[in-house]
């Protein structure tokens, strides 16, 4: 069999049904055998970019490992941002590239690059195919590291000449032998035991949930954790949708741009209990003032994870579903009492608010609150990254896991539009609708020709405020309104020390997104005043294939709260006015 | 507060290990001393003996990391432990002249060291012992005019298991 088909045989008996990808020389071999099976379906991206973005949606919407394939040099170059994003999320997914023949290796050939020392420090494995009888057990380890422990990219590079190479015993191999890997699943019971302790003791407990939870398929246990025991919830954006937002003791998002209710809390609780979180900084501030009055406990499958950032009193290593299993049997019904009070009347003290009807400009929260209003329930939520990423993380009502997709460690614009079409590839049945900014969607707006021709129905809304709004905000608060190459309508006739929007700014906005829906052969609709709004959505929704959505909002918004970079939670800035 | 661990790897043999560990090792901010990687009894196993300047705490961070790696095996940081044997290797080069070979020769003899090559103006030693006893050894010839030296970085097993 040659190493191209045992390729193919390999991914099909891993359950692979999609490929998003993008051929070129060296892989032309695997390309072949994929012109002869209808076992799986190929998506044909538009840039090799967007085709890893495609295989991390279809990863995160679906719980399955992802699978995208490109040729060598610059179609595996043009992976590199889809792999530290999925890295930085620790989502699973296969990214196969073509290399060179093994015996031009290391001689600078035509398009090749090392793909193996490129990747190395983003992904969570890589491999070097040296010859075909490795293939079969590199490609079975691949998909097992990828999904299991704590998910993650792995990129299996394949010089042509194992692509061609013949191997007379293949079989797909039955178990993988990997003895330096083996991911702790249950946790400590005497660890367990102590947690469960300590959450009968505290007086303000506080659970601080985030991916790991969506990773680990962990739902029903933290909401029957939560139904037993009333504490309080702050979730990370990745962790969003994990319990639906009007669950009465969720208190929102923590961090930066978290909820005044959600820093708070973590401010005051006496026992911090973080499960699948890595207490990154966008959540800590200043480290030291983290969380001070609290004993943490961090229940994590990651090791690594322990200790890291914050050093916990209760470590727990293990898979988060199968931990809260055992949590569940061991601790107390607790009822809710003057802590739950007290958290939930800084809910009703800070609300999430913004007033739509003083405004003649569209405000992008409005339209997050309408998309939240008249989208199907079921809908799949991706974002981009920005100031609309904030605002779709707080204004949208999030009802269920693996149905808020965004890019959270890394921070890539242009991971809305290509993950959201991996999204709706995976699962065809939902509404997939990607709330974007004018500045991400030029990322990668290339796939809207994927999503056309291949009538994958995204929905994308597009709020348009003309400027990098989250830079442009961290220039107006910290950078006195120096507006350096945030403006997105900004020319040459502009004046040079620009500190805001005037009279006389350019009245057109380039590209015109309708336009691009047009060209593209889909339908396109542009909402101007906050009266269109609900038509333009519903027309929008309604419309069977792939949709952009385009909101003239308001230029100059901020997301609030705010805590500033490298400050404590107390330094915490509510809304404009305080 | 930094000070000196002893960190030894064991590793399945595979392609870029080495590079892996080291790789690793940088990305996330930590200097390497010295690093050995060498051959085991089993064929499928090497060791990679590394010595790093940092706090308790980062080496605690350091041996994590390095065992998520796919392929390590087991980490022990040896440092606060005192059932190992450590050694280390050195080749040394050093000026002579009429007036100080007696002296030299002197020193040689009480570290116990091997000449190695021995010309008008310069003896080649070697020496194999605790990296205190290197750091003396190289201390001590240093007035003489070392012209250049090689030391192994340190190698350690365990007394018993």
């Amino acid at each position: 069999m040659k190493g191209a088909e045992i390729l193919i045989d390999t991914l099909i008996n891993e359950g692979v049904d999609t490929i998003f990808g993008y051929p070129g020389g060296v892989v032309i071999p695997i390309f072949d055998v994929l012109y002869q099976t209808d076992k799986i379906k190929f998506i044909l991206t538009r840039h090799e970019q967007g085709a890893t973005h495609a295989a991390d949606g279809y990863a995160r919407a679906t719980g399955k490992v992802g699978v995208c394939l490109v040729t060598s040099g610059p179609g595996a170059t043009n992976t590199i941002t889809g792999i530290a994003n999925a890295r930085m999320d620790s989502i699973p997914i296969v990214v196969i590239s073509g290399q060179v023949a093994t015996s031009s290796i290391g001689t600078d050939a035509f398009q090749e690059t090392d793909m193996v020392g490129l990747t190395r420090s983003i992904t969570k494995h890589n491999y070097l195919v040296k010859s075909v009888e490795e293939l079969p057990g590199v490609l079975k380890e691949a998909f097992y590291i990828a999904r299991t422990g704590r998910p993650g990219p792995v990129a299996v590079d394949i010089p042509v000449n194992v692509s061609n190479g013949i191997l007379k015993n293949y079989k797909y191999p039955a178990e993988v032998t990997l003895p330096g890997y083996k991911p702790v699943a249950n946790g400590n019971q005497k660890q367990i035991e102590k947690l469960a302790q300590a959450i009968n003791s505290a007086k303000k407990p506080l659970l601080y949930t985030g991916g790991g939870i969506i990773s680990a398929d962990a739902s029903a246990e933290l909401l029957a954790l939560l139904d037993k025991t009333n504490i309080p919830i702050v979730i990370t954006l990745m962790g969003l949708g994990s319990i639906p937002t009007d669950h009465p003791t969720f208190l929102g998002m923590p961090g930066m741009h978290g909820t005044m209710a959600a820093n708070l809390a973590l401010t005051e609780c006496d026992l911090l209990i973080g499960i699948g979180v890595r207490f990154d900084d966008r959540i800590t501030g200043l480290r030291d003032q983290f969380a001070t009055q609290a004993m943490v406990a961090h229940i994590d499958v990651d090791p690594a994870e322990i200790a890291k950032v914050i050093k916990p009193q209760i470590p727990v290593v293990g898979d988060a579903r199968k931990i809260l299993q055992e949590l569940l049997k061991k601790v107390q019904p607790r009822q809710q009492d003057e802590w739950n009070e007290r958290t939930n009347s800084w809910k009703n003290q800070y609300p999430m608010t913004y007033d739509q009807s003083a405004e003649s400009d569209i405000l992008p929260q409005y339209v997050i609150d309408r998309v939240s209003a008249l989208a199907d329930p079921e809908t799949i939520i991706v974002t981009d990254v920005g100031q609309h990423q904030m605002w779709a993380a707080h204004y949208y009502k999030h009802r269920k896991p693996r149905a808020f997709l965004s890019s959270g460690g890394l921070g890539t614009m242009g991971f809305g539009l290509p993950a959201a079409m991996g999204a709706a590839v995976g699962r065809p049945n939902q509404t997939v609708v990607s709330i974007s900014g004018d500045g991400s969607i030029q990322m990668n707006i290339q796939e809207f020709a994927t999503c056309s021709i291949n009538n994958i129905p995204v929905k994308v809304v597009i709020l348009n405020n003309s400027y990098l709004g989250m830079v442009r905000q961290w220039q107006e608060m910290f950078w006195d309104e120096h507006y350096s190459q945030t403006c997105l309508k900004r020319s040459p006739t502009c004046p040079p020390k620009c500190t805001g929007p005037r009279k006389d700014c350019p009245s057109v906005y380039i590209p015109d997104f309708v336009k691009i829906a047009e060209a593209n052969r889909i339908h396109g609709y542009r909402a101007t005043k906050p009266s269109e709004v609900d038509e333009v959505l519903k027309t929008g929704l309604n419309q069977s294939g792939p949709v952009i959505m385009e909101f003239m909002v308001k230029s100059i918004e901020n997301v609030y709260p705010m805590i500033p970079s490298g400050k404590p939670i107390s330094a915490i800035i509510p809304g404009r006015s305080s | 507060m930094k000070e000196k661990h002893t960190i030894i790897v064991t590793v399945t043999n595979r392609v870029g290990i080495l590079a892996r560990i080291t790789g690793l090792l940088a990305q996330r901010g930590y200097n390497i001393e010295s690093a050995i990687a060498a051959p085991t009894e089993d064929p499928d196993v090497y060791k990679i003996i590394l010595v790093v300047m940092e706090s308790d705490e980062n080496v605690e961070q350091i041996t994590k990391q390095l065992n998520k790696l796919i392929d390590t095996i087991k980490v022990t940081d040896i440092s606060h432990k005192n059932n190992y044997i450590v050694r280390e290797y050195i080749i040394l080069k050093v000026t002579l002249t009429q007036r100080t070979r007696p002296e030299v020769l002197d020193l040689v003899r009480v570290f116990e060291a091997k000449p190695i090559d021995l010309a008008t103006e310069h003896l080649i030693v070697e020496l194999t012992g605790h990296v205190r006893k290197i750091d003396r050894f190289v201390e001590l010839l240093k007035p003489f005019g070392i012209k250049e030296f090689v030391r192994s970085g340190e190698f350690a097993m365990t007394e018993y298991n």
